[in-house]
């Protein structure tokens, strides 16, 4: 395919990293075209007849699903992107290497779909800039707006390195190669404040938050959760691109990820447990409430099983328990976002609130664009192994031999 | 960086004593913001700012914005559309709002409303009738109400009188001025004869603002970012150095 000669410069873009390989649709490419084809409808709905036409929001639960999955759960899954860019690039755990670039891939879409879904849930989205420039320090809101914003584009430029790979833009790679380190530091400090402002978003509802969720340390909270969770995901990423794309898993590399859950999740269950304590509420795990049965539920799936499955060799060497395990992780923390969110609001606003149809096809969608967009990227970037040109001359004809050239890792 | 109730500021006293339901206030409340509606209504929504409840026995109570003095949806809301106002009032600005309806979760008294069936929907409360007080008249509640169950001044006024009528009739109320301290003092005061629980009031608020709660979290950005910065660095180089002292040991064997 030739392009017109303004955007020439791009089209090794164009060139599949496997050329060999076909797409062929599948299940779920039709399911996630049903998904989509639906999820344009509630589009149309929601800007056109507002918020209360397709979701079940109300003043009783001014936030629902779209709060609680696409942006707690969105940005604490994609915690992976901080945690293992500062382990390989700051800590020299070079062994991460092989799963940076998924990794970072993986932040940059979770958070970019995250932006996305806030432009459904902001009742006025064309007006999601004034964080910029009308300032309320005071608002943990502000300082998420602002990390947001800042995260999205550290996580572009450390993407960038990967496209200007792909085009052989040798200044563009050295320079992006060169402000790695900076970057990497300055993604890590922006997602601690973020990751954790979350939380801190519910400091000021004691009392209309249940006291199994409600503590001062609510952004520790969401800050450790989310590293464990965003390591876990990472296991579960690794296991479903290597069944998508037909690409081989690195074992040795998923269990020292495995450990590095079991140890985070450890951490995160000794300061809750403790905390709890502290507080007084560990009764309430045990008052037959609803709250009770969705905090139980939470803290068995996401941090209980998970630790004794993780800490069990024979799970963590075989690949299909390695991966159900994680997974548990990562629906726990689910679990516990929706239940910080919906569940614990629920007892002091009197009422429940279920998603409606139309907030379960956008979610839906969010994640299945994030998905296709994914395999879009492995396709047409060297996202999954290192592969480099030989000879990064200035020619701008992609050969399929030279992109299929594979080099070892540099350590 | 908590906010101190301004004494000289505008101020509202409710007497669930004095009120005998007859919802002329919130009437009043739908006439003077041009709201539909009959002012009967049981629930605060995007056109009704104010409710007279039933409590049973003879007593009504009235639910409006408290008007904080340091609010939590002001500490809340990222781009400042809520201020406290010096005259007392906490007001909104629709134009910076961008719909993202924290205020509605942070607010301690469950007041903000929206407009959840409006394409370009704002946020919806008690604006303290700003513009009425700003020219020096009552709000729309007070001038209406027949019984003297809702009066106004400056809050030291609306204060000293509470005071007054607790000391003047034994027995009659329960002795707290709620308001007074709670959540750091609000512009909108409630003399119950039973105590507040028994209206179905919150009485688990506190006395200290509800912004301190998430300010105490957020003064620990600066430290944060420095030490993260210094801290991440110094782990860099010491990380790399082991690596580049390997490297020189290396190249000395050989």
């Amino acid at each position: 395919m030739r392009l017109p000669k303004l955007l020439r410069p791009f089209e090794p873009l164009l060139t599949p990293m496997r050329p060999n390989e076909r797409f062929r649709p599948g299940f779920w490419t039709y399911l996630f075209g049903v998904i989509v084809a639906a999820g344009a409808v509630v589009t149309v709905l929601r800007f056109w007849k507002g918020l209360g036409a397709v979701t079940n929001l109300s003043d009783k639960f001014p936030w629902g699903l779209w709060v609680g999955f696409d942006v707690l759960c969105g940005v604490a899954l994609a915690a992976g992107g901080f945690t293992i860019t500062a382990a390989v690039y700051v800590f020299n755990l070079k062994r991460f290497k092989p799963i940076v670039r998924p990794t970072v891939l993986t932040a940059f879409l979770g958070y970019t779909l995250v932006a996305v879904g806030l432009m459904y849930d902001l009742g006025k989205p064309w007006n999601i800039w004034h964080p910029m420039v009308m300032w309320n320090p005071r608002s943990p809101m502000f300082e998420v707006g602002w990390c947001v914003m800042l995260y999205l584009t550290v996580l572009a430029l450390e993407f960038s390195g990967i496209v200007f790979e792909k085009l052989g833009w040798k200044k563009a790679s050295a320079v992006q190669h060169a402000a790695t380190v900076p970057l990497v530091i300055a993604g890590a400090i922006i997602s601690t404040l973020h990751q954790s402002s979350l939380g801190s978003f519910y400091l000021i509802t004691p009392g209309k938050l249940h006291p199994l969720w409600y503590t001062p340390l609510l952004p520790w909270m969401f800050y450790f959760s989310a590293i464990a969770a965003g390591l876990a995901m990472m296991i579960v990423e690794s296991r479903l691109s290597s069944r998508a794309f037909g690409r081989g898993l690195e074992m040795p590399l998923l269990q020292s990820l495995a450990k590095g859950v079991v140890v985070a999740l450890g951490f995160y269950a000794t300061v809750r447990l403790a905390d709890m304590a502290r507080l007084g509420v560990l009764g309430e795990v045990f008052a037959g409430t609803r709250e009770a049965r969705f905090f139980q539920l939470e803290m068995a799936i996401g941090v209980i099983l998970p630790i004794v499955l993780l800490s069990l060799p024979a799970v963590r060497r075989n690949t299909e328990r390695l991966f159900r395990a994680s997974l548990l992780v990562v629906a726990g923390l689910v679990v516990n976002r929706l239940n910080v969110s919906l569940t614990g609001f629920e007892g002091a606003q009197g009422g429940h609130y279920v998603p409606s149809v139309g907030e379960g096809i956008i979610t839906l969608m969010l994640v299945g664009i994030g998905m296709a967009v994914f395999g879009l990227a492995v396709r047409y970037l060297p996202i999954m192994e290192k592969v480099e040109e030989p000879e990064l001359v200035a020619s701008t004809e992609p050969s399929p031999a030279r992109a299929l050239t594979a080099v070892p890792l540099r350590s | 960086m908590a906010f101190l109730p301004n004494p000289k500021s505008r101020a509202l006293l409710f007497d669930v004593t004095r009120c005998v339901g007859c919802q002329e206030c919130a009437k009043a409340c739908k006439a003077s913001h041009e709201f539909p509606g009959t002012g009967e209504e049981t629930e605060l929504d995007a056109t009704t700012y104010t409710v007279v409840l039933d409590k049973g026995e003879d007593r009504y109570l009235r639910r409006m914005c408290m008007h904080c003095a340091d609010p939590s949806c002001v500490s809340a809301c990222p781009v400042g559309a809520f201020t406290k106002t010096e005259l007392g009032p906490v007001v909104y600005d629709a134009d910076k709002c961008m719909g993202c309806r924290y205020c509605m979760i942070a607010c301690p008294f469950n007041v903000p409303r929206y407009e959840w069936s409006k394409t370009i929907p704002v946020v919806r409360k008690c604006d303290g009738c700003f513009e009425r007080q700003k020219e020096g008249q009552p709000t729309a509640c007070t001038e209406a109400c027949p019984a003297e169950a809702t009066v106004g001044g400056t809050r030291e006024e609306m204060l000293a009188e509470a005071k007054k009528r607790i000391a003047e009739n034994p027995g009659t109320y329960h002795p707290v001025i709620y308001g007074e301290n709670e959540v750091g003092g609000t512009n909108v005061f409630v003399l119950s004869p039973v105590p507040f629980e028994q209206l179905g009031m919150r009485t688990n608020l506190g006395n200290d603002p509800m912004p301190n709660l998430t300010w105490a979290a957020l003064s620990k950005i600066p430290k944060i970012v420095a030490g993260g910065a210094v801290g991440l660095s110094a782990i860099y180089w010491i990380t790399h150095r082991r690596d580049q002292v390997a490297a020189a040991e290396h190249a000395e064997k050989e």
